[in-house]
């Protein structure tokens, strides 16, 4: 009798939100002094925000200032050997996991937009891409125009995804969309010769160029279809937290650690194979390094 | 956990319009009930074939078929779909590989996962021919010789209508199971009923709905699938046989 008023309740609480259990499970910075444990969630392949480098060790320029708003966690609770939990997610996960604890802060390549808004919470920007193509220097790809009827490789679950299935139906291109299930899944999509573009945040197909056997074969071309922010996802709901990770992030922007850290992953050589992107910063990223925020661009 | 439900989702407007986030689990479900289906008739046969080969005399044809099957039975399903659909067109002749990447995309990956799905499960289905067989008295296939067929005959006509009655539980198994590993040809892009499951989640942020709807289908998939193989179970059962009741 007692479970079934159990599933009762569940059910209930499952066409409308409960606030009950929202309270209880709340409170990260309580979490976090009570475990004495901080939970990062991490991304596998996405270069150079959040990856593996050849050592097996999270390294990228998103993980690096998650780092940062540790130091931050550890000196406001005052945890000297504050224990750090790295968790992998993938798009698909991440949302869930953030929300259901296994995860108190991820930062990666996450777009902050208005449905992940009703879900969680975002820090402030900490990056600003457009979503452009990857071809071939010998395709003559030059700008979405010319993908009329031609095979298009992007991520599942990804804004380029959308953007490119609504500019097929809209524009009438007759283009193939593949939907591969990673990035290293679609750049192999590409280099075997199934696809002719691959569509993706800019930063991240630079990524995937040096990940190439030849990089200097590719290049990136288009007008930016989008601009989007990526920010840091915490549980919605929980102010304290997300005052002190916003902090973290102005002061590391402010005293221009972030434009040294943007160097580093950016325009010098980077794990696994030493290559540079040579990705000068944007006029939106050093917008948000001086006026730190957390609005999403759509 | 501070989870905000919305079961309405399912009525939404896709943003590329024309179709609600329903019609795109529709449409997978159509997709994966053409996978499942056109895979289980590859598996049939080529396991039934394999299967009958694995108890005739003579040590190349059972050695072919015991390649055959540890070959399929022993590499992760996963493994060999990426096989098929990255790999092969690789080290297929240039010309002929070029040719089946420039088809379309959906095919392609349509053709990789069926065949990839079709012979994984008829090396299992191959086992159970086997075991049918088998399972026989060694008199049945004597009698069948010493009346005079030949061995094709005697398997015609003797041995495999019995065998195949026998292992109808066993393939409901292997039937039910197909429709759970057509799942992994999300894997490569293939929009069946688990990738649009997901894709559901990547453009509404609704994840507990999209995967509770998966879950569920498959369940009455399943159900459909054992309520059909229990009456073909009733119809063939043979009389006087292990459960078979009178």
């Amino acid at each position: 009798m007692k479970s079934r008023r159990l599933f009762a309740a569940a059910l209930v609480c499952s066409f409308v939100s409960c606030p009950i259990l929202a309270q209880e499970l709340g409170g990260t910075l309580k979490k976090i002094k009570d475990s004495n444990t901080i939970a990062l969630g991490h991304r596998e392949s996405s270069i150079p925000f959040s990856y593996y480098d050849d050592k097996q060790q999270v390294v990228g320029y998103s993980q690096e200032l998650m780092l940062k708003v540790v130091d931050a966690v550890k000196a406001d609770l005052k945890l000297l050997n504050l224990q750090i939990k790295l968790t992998p997610v993938t798009s698909q996960n991440r949302i869930p996991l953030v929300q259901n604890g296994t995860v108190d802060i991820e930062c990666g390549s996450t777009t902050n937009n208005a449905e992940r808004q009703k879900q969680v919470a975002f820090s402030d920007t900490i990056f600003v891409i457009g979503t452009r193509l990857l071809v071939k220097k010998s395709s003559g790809i030059g700008d979405f125009a010319d993908l009329a009827g031609k095979n298009v490789v992007t991520t599942a679950g990804t804004t380029s995804e959308r953007l490119i299935r609504k500019l097929n139906e809209d524009r009438k291109m007759g283009m193939n969309i593949i939907s591969a299930k990673d990035h290293g899944e679609a750049f192999l999509t590409l280099e075997t010769g199934r696809a002719a573009a691959f569509m993706m945040d800019d930063a991240l197909l630079a990524g995937e160029m040096a990940k190439a056997r030849h990089p200097a074969d590719w290049v990136i071309v288009g007008t930016p279809q989008s601009r989007e922010a990526y920010g840091c996802m915490m549980r919605k709901d929980d102010p304290a937290f997300k005052k002190l990770v916003d902090g973290a992030l102005a002061r590391v922007m402010a005293s221009g650690e972030a434009e040294r850290i943007y160097k580093k992953w950016f325009m010098s050589p980077i794990p696994p194979k030493g290559l540079n992107l040579n990705f000068p910063m944007s006029e939106d990223v050093a917008q948000i390094f001086k006026h730190p925020n957390d609005r999403a661009f759509e | 956990m501070s989870y905000h439900w919305n079961w309405s989702v399912f009525l939404a407007q896709v943003p590329s319009g024309g179709t609600t986030y329903l019609g795109w689990m529709l449409s997978g479900l159509a997709t994966t009930l053409a996978l499942s289906l056109s895979a289980w008739l590859i598996a049939l046969a080529v396991g039934s074939l394999m299967g009958v080969l694995r108890t005739v005399p003579g040590r190349w044809l059972s050695g072919i078929a015991a390649l055959y099957v540890e070959l399929f039975r022993n590499i992760p399903l996963l493994v060999q779909l990426f096989i098929w659909y990255f790999v092969l067109p690789e080290i297929l002749p240039t010309g002929i590989g070029n040719a089946y990447k420039a088809i379309n995309p959906m095919l392609q990956q349509f053709t990789a996962a069926m065949i990839c799905l079709g012979l994984f499960t008829g090396a299992r289905v191959c086992e159970q021919v086997r075991s049918g067989i088998d399972s026989l008295p060694r008199g049945q296939k004597y009698a069948g010789l010493a009346l005079g067929f030949s061995l094709p005959q005697t398997y015609r006509h003797v041995l495999l209508p019995m065998a195949f009655r026998i292992i109808v539980p066993p393939l409901t198994s292997e039937f039910l199971n197909i429709f759970k590993n057509s799942a992994v040809a999300s894997t490569i892009g293939l929009l069946e009923l688990a990738a649009e499951g997901r894709q559901l989640v990547d453009y509404t942020a609704q994840p507990y709905e999209s995967f509770i709807a998966v879950t569920l289908t498959f369940m009455m998939l399943n159900a459909l699938v054992m309520v059909l193989m229990h009456r073909v179970e009733g119809r063939t059962r043979v009389p006087g046989y292990i459960g078979g009741g009178s």
